[in-house]
C-alpha cells in the first residue's frame, strides 16, 4: 500500500483487506490490554469521534444506579485508581510508565490520579481506529482529529510490538540474527510495515 | 525550586513522530523540536520543559498519552 497522504480534511489511505485485518487485530489487542472502563472511556475521551460506521465489541452503556453511588463508582468518576504500581506486564508498563524514576511514592501518587485518564485516552484512540477502518479494507478518510488519534494508537501498537520483540537501537542486527523458527519472526515484518504506515501519517499531518 | 520534564530515548519511537509530538505538545517550531528529538536520541535523554511541579506533571501525562517515556525531577 502507499500509506497515508494529506487530504483536504486530514489524511487518507487505502487499505487492502489483509492489512486492515492486521491493524484492526493489533489495535483491538491494545484495547483489551488497556482495559479501560467503558464509563471512563466516555468521560475521559473527548477525542473519540462518534461517527462510528463499524460495530465494535465494546459493551453498551451501564445503567446508572439511582439509589446512590458506591465507593467504586466514586473512584471511577473522579478517576482514581487503587492500583498504584507499575504493571507487571512489560507492555502495559511501557504504555503506562512511571513518572518519577527514583521516587516510588511520587510515582504511585501520580499513577493514582492519572492512570485511568491515560488508559481511557489510549482506548479512545484505538476505538477511533476501529470505527474508521472498515473490516474488509477500503479507502479511509480521516479528519485531522481522527488522524491524530490514529497516530497515537499506531504508536501504542508499535510500542507493544517493540516490547514483545525486545527491540533495541540495533534492530537491524536483531533481525539479521533472528532464527527463522523464532515465533516472533512473523511480527518483524508487521512492526516494520507499521513504522512505514506511521511515518506516512506523520508526514501527512506535518 | 524548579522542576523539569525529561524525555528518555526509546528505540521504537520514530524520530519524525517524536519531533511531531514536541511541536504539537509544546508549540515548538520544527527546528527546535528536531534538535530536542536529536538530543534525546543521541544523549539518551533531554529536558523538554521546566517549571512548577504541577505543570511538569501535566506535561508528563500528555507525553505519556503520546507514548513517549517522560519523567519528572528536580532541576539539578
Amino acid at each position: 500500500m502507499a500509506g497515508f497522504r494529506r487530504s483536504a480534511d486530514g489524511a487518507t489511505a487505502r487499505f487492502g483487506a489483509a492489512d486492515a485485518a492486521i491493524v484492526r487485530d493489533l489495535v483491538g489487542q491494545v484495547v483489551e490490554l488497556i482495559g479501560a472502563d467503558e464509563r471512563q472511556g466516555e468521560a475521559g475521551a473527548g477525542l473519540d469521534d462518534d461517527a462510528a460506521g463499524w460495530p465494535d465489541d465494546s459493551a453498551g452503556d451501564q445503567p446508572e444506579d439511582s439509589a446512590g453511588v458506591s465507593a467504586d463508582d466514586l473512584s471511577a468518576m473522579i478517576g482514581l485508581t487503587e492500583n498504584a504500581e507499575l504493571p507487571d506486564d512489560p507492555v502495559l508498563a511501557r504504555l503506562l510508565p512511571d513518572a518519577y524514576r527514583d521516587d516510588p511514592e511520587a510515582s504511585a501518587e501520580f499513577r493514582r490520579y492519572t492512570e485511568q485518564g491515560l488508559r481511557s485516552g489510549k482506548a479512545a484512540a484505538a476505538r477511533t481506529v476501529l470505527a474508521t477502518l472498515p473490516p474488509g479494507g477500503g479507502r479511509v478518510h480521516l479528519s485531522e482529529r481522527e488522524a491524530q488519534a490514529w497516530l497515537r494508537a499506531l504508536n501504542d501498537v508499535r510500542l507493544a510490538l517493540g516490547v514483545r520483540l525486545e527491540v533495541t537501537e540495533d534492530f537491524d542486527g536483531q533481525v539479521a540474527d533472528m532464527k527463522p523458527d523464532d515465533p516472533r519472526a512473523v511480527y518483524v515484518g508487521v512492526y516494520q510495515w507499521l513504522a512505514f504506515l506511521q511515518e506516512t501519517l506523520v508526514e501527512a499531518l506535518s | 525550586m524548579p522542576w523539569v520534564t525529561i524525555v528518555w530515548n526509546d528505540p521504537v519511537n520514530l524520530m519524525s513522530y517524536v519531533t511531531y509530538v514536541f511541536q504539537t505538545v509544546f508549540g515548538y517550531a520544527k527546528p527546535k523540536a528536531e534538535k530536542l528529538m536529536l538530543d534525546v536520541h543521541h544523549k539518551g535523554k533531554a529536558v523538554v520543559s521546566s517549571g512548577a511541579r504541577e505543570a511538569m506533571e501535566r506535561d508528563a501525562q500528555t507525553l505519556h498519552g503520546y507514548g513517549l517515556w517522560a519523567t519528572i525531577s528536580h532541576d539539578s
